[in-house]
């Protein structure tokens, strides 16, 4: 496969893309559980608010909420800059607007995931932790967090693997990640079989590279069940 | 809010909502046609069978759809002889190239849901269907695939959904669906928040017109019984 020295900006392009997903991954961790925790909660506005965010975000293609998120968030903050008395026309760079648009995409799938994934932490560990005198954040750090990461890790390896690919979608608002970069390398010459290919060889090679290093995370996050298992 | 604006470009999103169903309609029911051989051929316990169905599979899930998309549209016309053929009128077509690379996408993943369904049919029923006599094809006819395709239902119809979510993404190349139509009615209106918004609506009504509709096959197919 012939490059035409295009490979440094694929490189550089992969290198965003890692960013991006891992930036994203992040949001979207967070995102997740406060809406599996929303979701659970005794509240009743907390479980309508977690159900109405992953009912409308997983009903919505992630390309849409991209695009709502780039375009539509300048707009919003120019006018609540408007309301503080700020006459400033805000923007949102690409990279922001992606990471934040695919961790509520990301976020909303999660939250399902980690939701199924706490309720499978028996009660009776957290009365026996109360017990002991610990307080509901260490219990939740120290109990709860180790057993339903366990049984949340697949699901969540699965969606991350979801949203690996899904960064593509962010080169349509012209952030020069992987798939930008082959665009603009097959507009100087007009060889988008190649570059095309190129990108998506790349794809692969992180989708296995995600598969192995998730296949070792399980494993470790599984110690101590494996002779149960078995 | 500006619900005017919403109301008086409603026509288009419309049209660009009917494109998507088309879309989604034809390259779910292409790729289920697909996925058939390469399920069977994905289960055979012949390596050079099963090889060619894996790559396959392994290449459509492991790369993005957009990328696809372009492979298909614009990465096809590198080569003299694509362009030089029978088939470019059609390859040259961006309804057609979407429809194409939609039904290659999701076919690999239809193929994996419906192997997991075969290899879920109870052995002692393919058992039972030998002892009656049945040949290998006709209890596969009669037996596994009947009973595969109602174990199958409900994760397509989760393929289904994921393939109007991932049609969106024909608007890149320059299909005017409903994401494409809201595309072209912001960059008149300058009204990204109001439109996108009422496109987000008309994606959900069509999700829940789908569920619906799978709900109906789920129960008239008795899905409940196994």
């Amino acid at each position: 496969m012939n490059l035409h020295g295009f490979g440094d900006q694929l490189l550089a392009g992969t290198l965003l893309t890692l960013q991006l997903a891992f930036a994203s991954l992040g949001v979207g961790l967070a995102l997740g559980m406060a809406g599996a925790l929303a979701k659970t909660s005794r509240n009743a506005a907390a479980r309508w608010a977690g159900s109405t965010y992953t009912t409308v975000v997983r009903g919505v293609p992630e390309l849409l909420v991209v695009l709502l998120v780039y375009f539509g968030a300048s707009q919003v903050l120019t006018m609540l800059a408007e309301l503080v008395g700020l006459d400033a026309s805000i923007e949102v760079d690409a990279f922001t607007a992606g990471t934040v648009a695919l961790g509520l995409t990301f976020g909303a799938y999660a939250t399902e995931v980690l939701r199924g994934a706490l309720q499978t932490v028996p009660h009776g560990h957290v009365e026996a932790a109360q017990a002991l005198g610990m307080g509901s954040g260490r219990i939740f750090i120290r109990i709860v967090m180790p057993q339903a990461w366990r049984v949340a890790l697949p699901g969540l390896g699965n969606l991350f693997l979801v949203l690996l690919k899904d960064t593509a979608l962010i080169s349509v608002i012209g952030l020069e990640e992987l798939m930008r970069k082959s665009a603009i390398a097959v507009s100087h010459t007009k060889e988008p079989f190649t570059f095309y290919m190129a990108a998506a060889l790349i794809y692969l090679g992180l989708t296995v590279a995600a598969m192995t290093g998730l296949a070792l995370l399980e494993k470790r996050a599984a110690r101590g069940f494996a002779r149960r298992a078995a | 809010m500006n619900f005017e604006v919403i109301v008086e470009n409603l026509p288009k999103l419309l049209d660009g909502a009917l494109l998507t169903v088309e879309l989604v309609v034809f390259s779910s029911l292409a790729g289920l046609a697909l996925a058939f051989p390469l399920a069977l051929a994905r289960c055979s316990p012949r390596l050079w069978l099963r090889a060619g169905p894996w790559a396959y599979i392994f290449f459509f899930r492991g790369t993005p759809l957009l990328v696809q998309l372009f492979l298909v549209y614009y990465g096809l016309s590198q080569f003299e002889a694509v362009r030089a053929s029978v088939f470019w009128p059609i390859l040259r077509d961006a309804w057609w190239c979407a429809l194409i690379t939609m039904a290659l996408h999701t076919a690999a993943y239809i193929a994996e849901i419906l192997r997991g369904a075969i290899q879920a049919v109870p052995r002692g029923e393919i058992e039972a269907a030998h002892s009656l006599g049945m040949g290998v094809w006709q209890a596969q006819r009669r037996i596994v695939l009947p009973r595969a395709v109602r174990i199958a239902l409900p994760a397509y119809s989760n393929e289904v959904i994921l393939m109007l979510k991932g049609s969106a993404l024909a608007s890149t190349i320059t299909l005017l669906e409903l994401t494409g139509a809201a595309r072209t009615v912001i960059a008149r209106t300058y009204m990204p928040i109001e439109i996108f918004l009422a496109a987000g609506v008309l994606y959900l009504l069509i999700s829940f017109a789908l569920v619906q509709v799978f709900r109906l096959l789920e129960r008239r197919l008795g899905v409940f019984a196994c």
